[in-house]
């Protein structure tokens, strides 16, 4: 896919004029949020549970080289394979290969990040293989040509009449004629024509909410039924699963389960979790008969031991993004990749680079909300920071920003000379602002006063009034 | 193995500035996963069997199950059959080949068609037996096998389960330690089962069965 | 907060000004400073103090962080407690300048004595002195805006509602989404100005929306950010920082209200 991160601010700007994205965006403020708070005000251990999230997703990390190739060793004892991927190409290779020794032709798809991430859709299509994305919301976005703007809700940044608009452009040789646009009937028009899909496809490729070490098993959480249908079906299973989706236990899964889904969509529980390992089995009268899993790095081995490891503890719960003021004002797309939201603006650079994905850290007010509602509390503003650090260091900020920064530094640590420059600033300001008590425009400050007016002084500054007042004391 | 795969390795360990993980620490990794601790089990999945039989019918239903208990086995037929006649539902089932399924008295129901096989689309209900109930969660446990076919889970507009009530535990935790204690391999599905299925990806609406059963129909055999 | 020393009893507080209140509000400074000394401090006010150093911190600058960060320490580890009327520059001095030491222990070690008695005023009033009511009156129906870094970093929500409710004739009414951000964010408004004015503008409907006369938080950025917007929309509702009403200094005009005299400075 095109990366616009670059255009961050650009694309925000476009966001909050798009009048079809802000009504879509109410959904999501109106949603989620309140479902997640309701759902943990049910469970009293919520934060014993964050805490013990975080501490077995920090073990595993620490011993992640031995719960990989435990992995991999339960996965072939299994009777399944697991290729190792370096990077977004590889890893396409890897699947189209797959696809090829079994001359597939229309890939099933389960809802996958990694697959957004490596760019798996588009290649296929370019090598002769029609994917087609099962989950609803994935689906709706593929007729559109268009990207996920949310991590769980792909489709949150559109409404149902865009929705009735593809589907009634798309689904009339499936005998669909009529628009429909009432969820329900929508949901019906999908459910038969993705049927036909399962029935037909030769591979089905999912993505893993978590691997296991213990077991070889991969766990997606669905509430449609897609992934289930992606995976039984077709002749070919493929998981397609990073390197920190693994997780040692059953145990620690059962953890991890009870936090991610109510962090992500307030349930308390999805419908359907599934844990999956290996091909059929000679007994079965279904299943695949071939389950290969993925594994892709693609820069994140380089995060550990490094101060973004903490970010390898993300269970991509979509939590950061729903309470975050930013994307709740722009959604997902203006990010400009895969993974928007705090979650993305840490992840972004670390994958595609700062030189692209600069913006993404800077664009936000360290609210904290993001951190609060993390279920493995990860510090998401901190290592935001520290990819300001590392900009700064590199001499990537912007020339004004520095100019203005370094002004400011310069004064600030100079106490004296500090003293007379406010003394003077303030008295500016407030001539400036005459008697309103208000700058309505100012030179230098027209990203303020666009939109507010600035407050001007009061008059002198405390310290001189304090040390006017102290001299009349003594 | 592949070049990717050692180079990953490589980075990894270089990043945990260490080589590959030996002696009593990997003693400690080994003991964990032959007898993995729990972690935090909520309140709610520890109360008594009593408790957890009826948390498990309130959870399953908060999330769009229908249960119907019936005291014996013997009364699972007959249940089965007034619950389709009663959704007015075709008499025609298509069942897991499962023994314990199989010995019920269904022959006594003589106007339900019944295969046993694996699902077809366009099969409307199916029956399966779950192999446990997690009641935090009012969560079935179904395990795929040759008397367990995964596709009557998800294919179906309908799908039957078949609960013991003393099969029912209270926690995620509990059911491993049950699956564990068969002492045969694991099973190559573990279907966790909670509700029928379903979509919000239109307008952060709530739609019930978006691609796998409308419905979910459990027949709690309370023994 | 469980890591205060314990009280001496005439404690020697080092009031932080900060710099936006230095310049633009000095209420707020004479506000602390009475709510203070009536609750029985003797305060200082080191002429050495210029900002916390966090609008550098947060832009990456770690090395004019820290050059800030030791000048403020220098200049306050002598008190007692240093008190700072921003739970945002107190944030910065309790939770951050520890880590913006890893490394340089010494240095470490002193950031921390420092944020161990680094207290945000109105919580250090209600959690620290034990301070359960004030003197002052108000009358008013007011709404109160959590800030961001008081809120998250340093647990403050119920105290200033405490105190407020103890104000004579004030009538604190809640608005929705109270924790949600304001859009200042320091620099961020300076970089992203329109994303800025997106988040004040819902905030400012909030605000709306209760119908109270007076806006109230407990950080003069947020306050200047709102008071901007809310006087652009050509809205009456006077805005304050908390401090200001709990002292009983609201003889001044409001956050860019008009002066109704002459300019004080010459």
């Amino acid at each position: 896919m095109q990366v616009t991160s670059q255009t961050f601010k650009s694309n925000a700007s476009a966001a909050l004029r798009d009048a079809a994205l802000q009504r879509a965006l109410k959904n999501l403020k109106a949603g989620f949020p309140g479902k997640r708070a309701a759902a943990i005000a049910k469970l009293p251990e919520f934060d014993a549970l964050r805490a013990a999230g975080r501490d077995l997703k920090d073990h595993t990390l620490e011993h992640l080289d031995f719960y990989l190739e435990r992995f991999e060793a339960k996965v072939i004892e299994q009777g399944g394979q697991v290729h190792w991927a370096r990077d977004a190409a590889e890893a396409r290779h890897i699947v189209l290969d797959i696809c090829r020794a079994v001359a597939a032709r229309r890939v099933t798809k389960g809802k996958s990040m990694i697959s957004e991430e490596i760019g798996l859709n588009e290649f296929l299509e370019t090598h002769g293989i029609q994917p087609v994305e099962t989950d609803l919301g994935e689906y709706i976005i593929q007729l559109r040509h268009e990207y996920p703007s949310h991590i769980i809700a792909p489709a949150i940044h559109l409404n149902r009449d865009q929705v009735a608009d593809a589907f009634h452009a798309h689904h009339g040789p499936y005998g669909f004629t009529e628009r429909n646009e009432e969820p329900r009937a929508l949901m019906n028009e999908a459910r038969q024509v993705l049927r036909q899909q399962f029935l037909s496809a030769d591979v089905g490729i999912t993505g893993a909410n978590f691997c296991v070490a213990e077991t070889g098993a991969t766990v997606i959480v669905t509430n449609e039924g897609n992934g289930d249908l992606t995976q039984t079906l077709p002749r070919v299973h493929i998981v397609l699963a990073s390197l920190e989706k693994m997780v040692p236990t059953l145990e620690d899964v059962s953890t991890l389960l009870r936090l991610l889904i109510r962090s992500a969509t307030g349930q308390e529980i999805t419908v359907y979790t599934t844990f999956s390992s290996g091909p059929r089995r000679p007994d079965d009268l279904d299943g695949p008969e071939q389950f290969h899993v993925v594994l892709l790095d693609n820069g994140r081995s380089g995060m550990l031991g490094g101060e973004f490891q903490d970010m390898l503890r993300c269970i991509r719960c979509s939590a950061c993004m729903n309470h975050c003021p930013v994307y709740g004002a722009i959604g997902g797309h203006a990010y400009g990749w895969v993974y928007p939201g705090p979650m993305g603006s840490v992840l972004t650079p670390q994958l595609i680079g700062i030189d692209a994905a600069g913006q993404l850290p800077n664009a936000s007010t360290f609210c904290g909300r993001c951190e609060e509602v993390c279920p493995v509390h990860i510090p998401l503003p901190k290592m935001m920071r520290h990819w300001r650090e590392r900009e700064f260091e590199q001499h990537r900020s912007p020339a004004a920003i520095r100019f203005g920064l370094g002004a400011w530094a310069f004064f600030a640590k100079r106490p004296a000379l500090y003293r007379i420059a406010t003394r003077f600033g303030a008295w500016l300001l407030r001539r400036l602002g005459g008697r309103e008590g208000r700058i309505k425009h100012l030179l230098l400050a027209g990203g303020w006063t666009a939109w507010r007016d600035l407050p001007t002084p009061q008059g002198q500054t405390f310290q001189q009034q304090w040390a006017a007042r102290r001299g009349a004391r003594s | 193995m592949s070049e990717a795969r050692e180079q990953i390795l490589n980075t990894l360990r270089r990043g945990l500035k260490r080589g590959p993980v030996e002696g009593a620490r990997r003693a400690g990794l080994e003991a964990r996963l032959a007898h993995p601790p729990r972690n935090v089990i909520p309140a709610r999945a520890r109360r008594p069997h009593f408790e957890q039989r009826d948390l498990f019918v309130q959870m399953a239903r908060n999330a769009a199950a229908t249960v119907d208990p019936v005291n014996h086995p013997e009364e699972v037929p007959v249940a089965v059959s007034a619950f389709l006649d009663c959704e007015g539902l075709p008499l025609e089932l298509v069942m897991a080949p499962d023994p314990e399924l199989a010995a019920l008295p269904w022959p006594e129901e003589p106007t339900l068609h019944i295969e046993r096989r694996a699902a077809l689309d366009g099969d409307k209900t199916t029956v399966s037996l779950a192999f446990a109930g997690i009641a935090e969660t009012g969560t079935l446990v179904l395990l795929s096998g040759p008397h367990s076919p995964t596709t009557l889970n998800f294919l179906p507009d309908t799908h039957i389960v078949v609960l013991r009530a003393d099969r029912i535990v209270g926690a995620y935790e509990d059911a491993w330690d049950l699956l564990r204690a068969r002492g045969q391999r694991m099973p190559r599905t573990v279907n966790f089962i909670t509700g029928p299925s379903r979509s919000a990806d239109i307008e952060q609406t709530v739609q019930m069965g978006a691609h796998g059963p409308l419905r979910l129909h459990i027949v709690l055999v309370e023994r | 907060m469980n890591d205060a020393p314990s009280c001496p009893p005439n404690p020697r507080v080092g009031l932080f000004v900060t710099c936006l209140v230095d310049v633009f509000r000095p209420t707020v400074g004479f506000a602390a400073v009475k709510l203070l000394e009536d609750a029985g401090c003797t305060v200082e006010v080191p002429a050495t103090q210029t900002c916390c150093g966090q609008p550098a911190y947060n832009s990456g600058d770690r090395a004019d962080a820290r050059e800030l960060a030791r000048q403020v320490i220098a200049a306050f580890e002598d008190f007692d407690y240093v008190v700072v009327p921003s739970g945002s520059c107190g944030g910065t001095l309790k939770q951050h300048y520890p880590p913006l030491f890893d490394g340089d222990p010494a240095w470490q070690a002193r950031a921390e004595r420092l944020s161990a008695k680094t207290f945000e005023l109105v919580s250090f009033l209600t959690d620290v002195l034990g301070v359960e009511r004030v003197t002052a009156r108000y009358p008013g129906a007011v709404t109160y805006h959590d800030s961001c870094s008081g809120l998250r970093e340093l647990g403050i929500k119920s105290q200033p509602r405490r105190l407020l409710a103890t104000v004579a004739d004030l009538d604190l009414r809640e608005m929705a989404e109270s924790e949600v951000c304001c859009g200042f964010g320091g620099t961020f408004c300076i970089k992203f100005p329109e994303l800025s004015n997106r988040m004040v503008s819902e905030k400012v409907a909030h605000i709306q929306a209760t119908e109270a006369d007076t806006l109230l938080a407990g950080d003069l950025g947020c306050l200047l950010n709102m008071a901007g917007k809310l006087q652009r929309d050509g809205s009456a509702i006077q805005v304050r920082h908390v401090a200001e009403v709990l002292a009983g200094l609201t003889d001044a005009p409001a956050i860019g209200e008009p002066d109704r005299g002459d300019p004080p400075c010459k």
